[in-house]
């Protein structure tokens, strides 16, 4: 993790903090604008519904993902069951709504998802406090069995979470303020992206404050932060419970975004999503599970159209980036940070020609690797509908024996190349690196 | 009565015994590479899709050994070329390896066998009923998993406790270096044991495929209940860890039969229930619907007032 490095990155933006001259000011809040800005004109370039739609997903899950590097990220506790907090908050969201509507009080939508932040935050609380005694394997494993226990009591009281097909309601028939309704998309896109920005602003500040380093340190290292007079059970507790809260927002978000909340929200698929959005993306940073939750949501959108098996891709590029990527996307992009602070332009030229040239053989190698995926699972699952598929728009039959040789030469003759190309990449990367030292510049 | 209890404690034993094959892998591996294998009902799950693919092939007996075997070597390669190169990210990145391996065995096991349940049958050798008791036909084919397991159980105490090899996997628990300095391979002695421990899940899933449901979301049900009885059991120890099988086993079982709720225990004692509101449900539970989830309470209390475990030594 590049703790160091945002350690010492950090220093001026805190004390800008602590004596807020009006550049400071700018500074600090420009990108923040830049953000607004983006949100407030996105569903002019996304126009379509289907986007439009998939807008809000991504918004819901940047402040999930958010939320759930609170934990992972910034105070280093792996939760298994992140989604109950997500998933009771959406539950609380649907019953205070439905109690809105049935009692006429004149409470607006946009103040709902409140509704959501508080439920996460108490029961944050209430499982944080006995859960957040230890970190490590010990937390994760209490975590997961929290997560079984609320997943697994959720379909036998069926009151209050409506069973098998969960609870419903309608965010149009609340107070209109403004005359606003949040029937169309695009009014509930509004609602998301406001929240979205309020909540990524709120947890960008959190890791900025004290609390937030007392949060890395009790991560690193338990005992000196003990030793500097903070009680390390006592940050993991707050800082749980604040990632209760912001989980508790999304749910609402989501919530009010589908009209309806079933069991399987608060179960471990929606658990282990978000852990797998946060860490594609990157713990190790802020943006990083912003990239993820982005990436993850269009990968399941597009993906889940174009093949079945698309959970299968997921697993795949998931522990491809725990074995060969730990800190994920963002880890990958802040490795050419010192590049770029060098200037040293004509060396990342060149190393993104060699990128380029390995590129070639690794898409070779994920061509072979999704044939033989794709035609393993036309053989097996759907064969009763025939064995001639397309990949790619190229019709094949599964049954026969040349497109499985074409998928056994892909496969490995691309990772041969690909193996080969490997050397050259890591020579480029290096005598980059050596030219930018050499300008005094990277250190 | 008595024939609910008989029979109750029989299938508790049985259960609590298939879960203890299983939880001794586990903790054989977490005890010596401390991480968690999250992947480890994965295995037990292949365990019944080889054994069922195979039997249709060879016959039952030939692959209740193959099927084991061909697992068991999955394991090693797993622990080979996958676990051992994530190791130097460091605990958290290796609990994520097993997690990213157990949702991909997941999706595997689906499109290959799809996601409906697998036709595997108890082998017609073993399809008879083993004896009555009182009025209930006990099938043979449940003793023949207890006496497998047990069987396994000794084996498994007799070559850890009384052979060179055993002795050599004890010292590496504790003293790898040590044991690494008198020329040993350690690494190859925790692939062996990865190997071993997810080959044993494997056993188990090939003894109870049959008699459960084997479908690809078997994995998913039972890892949960897998990790309760090792943290129950107090991570690292394998006495605790035979404990808490039995323990969970019996519970769960035993909770099955029961069938009184808050309810019935109130109108007991002359108290009328509340009746409506939102958690109206809370009164009217019987003890065989929450037995699903009586481990994770069970989990719960236990970290609460003896967070080592019941015979765990260690704080993790």
């Amino acid at each position: 993790m590049s703790d160091v490095g945002s350690g010492v990155a950090n220093v001026p933006a805190r004390v800008a903090l602590s004596q807020p001259g009006a550049a400071a000011v700018v500074r600090l809040a420009a990108p923040w604008f830049a953000l607004a800005v983006a949100f407030a004109i996105l569903p002019a370039i996304f126009t379509s519904g289907s986007a439009l739609t998939m807008l809000n997903l991504m918004g819901i899950m940047i402040v999930f993902a958010l939320s759930y590097n609170m934990l992972l990220g910034e105070t280093g506790l792996l939760s298994f069951g992140h989604a109950v907090y997500y998933g009771l908050g959406g539950f609380l969201v649907v019953h205070a709504m439905n109690t809105v509507i049935h009692d006429r009080l004149s409470v607006p939508l946009p103040v709902i998802p409140l509704v959501g932040g508080f439920s996460g935050l108490l029961f944050g609380i209430i499982f944080g406090s006995v859960s957040t005694r230890r970190a490590g394997t010990a937390f994760a494993m209490i975590s997961l069995g929290l997560g079984e226990l609320v997943a697994s009591s959720s379909l036998i009281l069926r009151g209050f979470f409506g069973g098998e097909e969960g609870v419903s309601t309608n965010r149009t028939k609340l107070l209109h303020m403004f005359g606003l309704n949040f029937g169309p998309q695009i009014q509930v896109y509004y609602l998301i992206a406001g929240w979205c920005l309020l909540s990524m602003v709120a947890m960008y500040a959190l890791t900025r404050t004290p609390f937030g380093r007392m949060c890395n340190a009790v991560r690193e290292n338990p005992e000196r932060a003990q030793f500097v007079g903070y009680n390390p059970r006592t940050v993991r507790f707050i800082a749980f419970s604040l990632a209760g809260l912001f989980a508790g927002i999304a749910g609402g978000l989501a919530a009010i975004n589908f009209e309806l909340v079933n069991s399987s929200e608060v179960g471990a698929g929606q658990s282990g999503l978000v852990l797998l959005a946060a860490y594609i993306g990157g713990i190790g940073s802020f943006i990083g599970p912003v990239i993820g939750a982005v990436l993850v949501t269009w990968l399941e959108v597009m993906l889940s159209d174009v093949t079945d098996v698309w959970q299968l891709y997921f697993g795949l590029l998931f522990i491809g980036m725990v074995m060969f990527a730990p800190n994920g996307i963002a880890g990958l992009m802040m490795m050419h940070a010192p590049l770029w602070q060098a200037r040293a332009y004509g060396s990342m030229l060149r190393l993104a020609l060699t990128y380029l040239v390995a590129l070639g053989p690794a898409l070779v190698l994920l061509a072979g690797l999704i044939l033989v995926i794709e035609m393993t699972y036309h053989l097996s699952v759907k064969a009763s509908e025939g064995t001639a598929i397309s990949v790619f728009h190229v019709a094949l039959d599964a049954a026969s024996v040349i497109p499985w040789v074409a998928a056994a030469i892909l496969t490995f003759g691309g990772f041969w190349l690909f193996r080969l190309t490997w050397p050259v990449v890591g020579a480029a990367w290096h005598e980059a690196f050596a030219q930018a030292h050499g300008t005094g510049i990277a250190k | 009565m008595l024939e609910l209890v008989t029979i109750s404690t029989l299938n508790g034993v049985l259960y609590g015994m298939l879960l203890f094959l299983m939880a001794s892998g586990l903790t054989l591996i977490f005890s010596m590479m401390g991480v968690l294998n999250f992947a480890h009902a994965s295995f037990y799950m292949l365990g019944a899709f080889f054994g069922f693919q195979i039997g249709q092939i060879l016959g039952f007996w030939p692959a209740f050994i193959v099927a084991p075997v061909l697992v068991g070597g999955i394991g090693a390669l797993v622990e080979r070329y996958g676990l051992r190169n994530v190791h130097r990210h460091g605990p958290v990145a290796e609990l994520l390896f097993t997690f990213g391996l157990a949702f991909v065995i997941e999706e595997i096991v689906q499109m290959i066998w799809g996601k409906g349940p697998a036709d595997y049958r108890v082998p017609a050798s073993l399809d008879f009923s083993a004896f009555t008791a009182f009025s209930t036909n006990y099938p043979a084919y449940k003793m023949f998993e207890l006496l497998t397991a047990i069987a396994i159980f000794a084996v498994l105490l007799a070559v850890l406790t009384r052979t060179r090899v055993g002795l050599i996997i004890q010292a590496s628990l504790t003293h790898s270096h040590m044991v690494a300095m008198l020329g040993h391979n350690v690494p190859r002695v925790f692939m062996l044991v990865f190997g071993v421990g997810t080959g044993l899940a494997a056993v188990a899933g090939v003894i109870a495929g049959p008699a459960l449901v084997t479908q690809s979301n078997m994995a998913g049900l039972l890892g949960p209940i897998l990790f309760v009885v090792v943290v129950v059991g107090g991570l690292g120890s394998l006495a605790g860890a035979f404990l808490a099988s039995l323990l969970i086993g019996l519970v769960q079982t035993f909770a099955v039969s029961i069938n009184l709720s808050v309810a019935d225990v109130l109108g007991g004692i002359g108290v009328a229930p509340p009746v409506g509101g939102p958690l109206f449900d809370l009164w009217n539970v019987t003890v065989a619907q929450i037995a699903p989830i009586i481990p994770y309470l069970l989990l719960v209390l236990i970290l609460i007032f003896r967070p080592t475990g019941l015979l765990g030594t260690r704080e993790h």
